[in-house]
């Protein structure tokens, strides 16, 4: 590993990944979506990154593509400073170790025919940690306690948990081996309320124990801002403005990120009724045929001549505080 | 003012093969002209299945409506056969619902034109062309751009948040005095979801509607509802005015549920506190309090009987036996209970 890149775990650079659009028998191209268009962030060691936007705008994707589930169709992405994008399959085994991903559906993420013990015990044999049949089994159990589960059920299946405890039941498994990165994919929102919390202090709290570092992908910005030092929020495909969580709620400078934020409800009569609320009009255009310019275009206020014609790029416009609008 | 609903002690149970699942067990509650009401609680309490049976939409057998009733100008709709002349004016016609799920609700083989018309052709006996000139009408409130060409569209045309805004039209097409609303936003991202609630608000000031906002949010029912009813395992918990709900909360699941969010504006993110454990299983008999074992403020409970709703300022009701206000009890940490 790099010395000189200790301290950023995950860089992404100019990142595409476009699908392509088949039709007739030739499987002819008919057309890109484009998912993922011309991304660029990093995450710091040891820092929860929050990834927010509305569905269909390519959080997902980007998940996708860190996992390398998907080849991007350009860019690079680093990560403890290798280049993931290019590796063969007995470095890409390796570096799935410390890669691990939380599933949103704790009801479809978990193998109903296999028990839970052994569902969270599968990595360890995939990357053959232990050598001994008792060493896996302590390993197991140990990893039931950590996340709050009774080392007792590990003979059980899927379905005698409810859905709080599939939810531990995942993120021990991606805990399993040990890993440094660990990509949290709406991990919540398949949750009832009052199971959430439980959830959100159990990755807060793994988090400081082990010294794990997120991406953590929800659509909820009050759960976003609440868990994450950092965030980016999506539009289409883009990144629109990169900040700390601070920032982000005291100053958001672009219009999406404005509109966003307006719209999150807060549980207080009294705030609510104060705020004003931008409304957006219409609906979140297609990504088969995205707008010319800004992709925010056809529904911003602030929207001026310039703003169809070109694409703006993430820029700096403070120490902490990157923004992608020409009007800013 | 005076209601124009009023339920009173109403069951609703579901026999099953394993035995009666209590769904709803005893609700009293009432709403009141123009109203905008907050029905609020997780999901399985039963307050999807308490508003279905207001239009006989329960499904009978396994569904049967045990006790109570229902009054509505005057009449107890539990009276009337679900199948009635009767009950069929008013479901749709002075009593509509918009549903959570918009792809199931909506008929994908009729162009949203038919379904509109065929109301507006059934309850408010309009000839063809007046009802397809108010559908357009409807349409354009509810802010569907080209409403005129849209209304030979079918349902897969919309998307996600246009249909929800077709169903909200269709709900209000007919001049209901009341519309019921079941989670009307849980399928729609945040900013559609503001945009609708703004949409349903307007149109219900506009019809001089009341409105139920059923949900597990208690975020969306902020701005927009003058009273809240707190449901918890098929029973009312608490009731009262929104600032009493969010300000006052006294009984101790709606001060946990409130504190179990996290809020946008907050800086200084306090650690929330979850609520532990798990709902109770309604095909149980539950004796006594429902919530005793999730609640933080069991070990100062001795009694074990069943609280009963009481009113601890005028208005606002609590089925508790201690007598909590929020502020005097910091809620302490109970941590044991999911490691059991």
């Amino acid at each position: 590993m790099n010395p000189f890149l200790d301290n950023k775990i995950l860089e992404v650079k100019n990142l595409k990944m476009y699908f392509p659009i088949t039709r007739g028998l030739l499987r002819k191209v008919v057309g890109l979506i484009k998912a993922v268009d011309n991304v660029s962030f990093e995450i710091n060691r040891g820092e929860i990154f929050g990834l927010v936007g509305e569905s269909g705008c390519g959080k997902t994707t980007i998940a996708r593509c860190i996992l390398k589930i998907y080849n991007p169709t350009e860019g690079k992405i680093f990560f403890e400073g290798n280049d993931i994008t290019i590796l063969t399959k007995s470095e890409l085994r390796s570096m799935r170790k410390k890669i691990q991903l939380i599933f949103q559906d704790p009801y479809s993420s978990l193998d109903p025919r296999q028990s839970v013990g052994s569902i969270v015990g599968e990595p360890l044999k995939i990357h053959r940690l232990y050598e001994k049949e008792n060493d896996y089994k302590n390993k197991i159990k140990e990893l039931f306690l950590m996340v709050g589960l009774n080392p007792e059920m590990t003979n059980r299946y899927p379905h005698e948990f409810s859905g709080g405890q599939r939810q531990r039941i995942g993120i021990a498994r991606a805990l399993s081996c040990g890993p440094s990165f660990i990509v949290c994919d709406e991990p919540i929102s398949a949750l009832d309320v009052s199971i959430q919390a439980q959830i959100i202090n159990l990755l807060l709290e793994l988090k400081e124990k082990m010294g794990l570092t997120y991406l953590f992908i929800s659509h909820d910005l009050s759960v976003v801002r609440y868990i994450s030092n950092r965030i980016a929020i999506m539009y289409l495909g883009h990144i629109v403005e990169i900040t700390d969580s601070e920032e982000l709620y005291k100053n958001p400078l672009h219009p999406y990120t404005q509109a966003l934020l307006s719209a999150v409800p807060i549980p207080d009569p009294y705030k609510e009724r104060q705020r004003e609320r931008i409304i957006l009009k219409g609906d979140v255009p297609s990504p088969l045929n995205p707008p010319s310019g800004c992709p925010f275009h056809p529904r911003c206020w602030k929207a001026k001549e310039e703003c169809y014609k070109e694409i703006p790029i993430l820029r700096q416009v403070s120490s902490n505080h990157q923004v992608a609008c020409l009007q800013v | 003012m005076k209601p124009i609903l009023e339920v009173k002690n109403l069951k609703v149970h579901f026999n099953t093969i394993n035995g009666v699942v209590r769904a709803v067990d005893g609700i009293s509650y009432y709403i009141n002209e123009q109203e905008i009401v907050g029905l609020v609680g997780e999901s399985g309490c039963g307050k999807s299945v308490s508003q279905l049976s207001i239009l006989q939409l329960i499904q009978v057998p396994p569904g049967e409506i045990v006790d109570g009733e229902i009054f509505f100008e005057g009449m107890d709709l539990l009276k009337l056969k679900p199948y009635s002349d009767e009950m069929r004016s008013i479901r749709g016609g002075k009593i509509s619902m918009i549903f959570q799920d918009v792809m199931t609700s909506l008929n994908p083989l009729l162009t949203i034109g038919q379904q509109l018309i065929e109301m507006l052709e059934l309850h408010l006996r309009l000839n063809r062309e007046k009802a397809k000139k108010r559908a357009i009408e409807l349409l354009e409130l509810v802010g569907i751009p080209d409403a005129k060409i849209r209304i030979d569209d079918y349902p897969h045309q919309f998307s996600g948040g246009m249909r929800q805004r077709v169903m909200i039209a269709m709900a209000l097409s007919c001049n209901p005095k009341l519309v019921i609303a079941d989670e009307p936003t849980t399928a729609v991202d945040v900013t559609t979801q503001a945009q609708l609630l703004e949409i349903m608000k307007d149109m219900v000031t506009r019809f001089k509607s009341s409105l139920v906002i059923v949900t597990h949010n208690l975020g969306i029912v902020a701005r927009y509802t003058h009273r809240i009813y707190v449901m918890y395992a098929g029973k009312i918990v608490e009731s009262g005015t929104s600032d009493e709900i969010f300000y006052l909360p006294r009984h101790p699941y709606t001060i946990a549920l409130l504190g179990s969010v996290p809020r946008l504006d907050e800086s200084h993110p306090r650690r929330l506190s979850p609520i532990w454990g798990l709902p109770p299983n309604l095909m149980d008999e539950i004796p006594g309090c429902a919530f005793r074992h999730r609640c933080l403020y069991a070990a100062q409970c001795e009694n074990k009987s069943l609280p009963e709703l009481k009113e601890v300022s005028p208005g606002h009701y609590v089925r508790c036996h201690l007598d909590i206000i929020k502020k005097d009890h910091e809620p302490f940490f109970r941590q044991q209970d999911i490691r059991s």
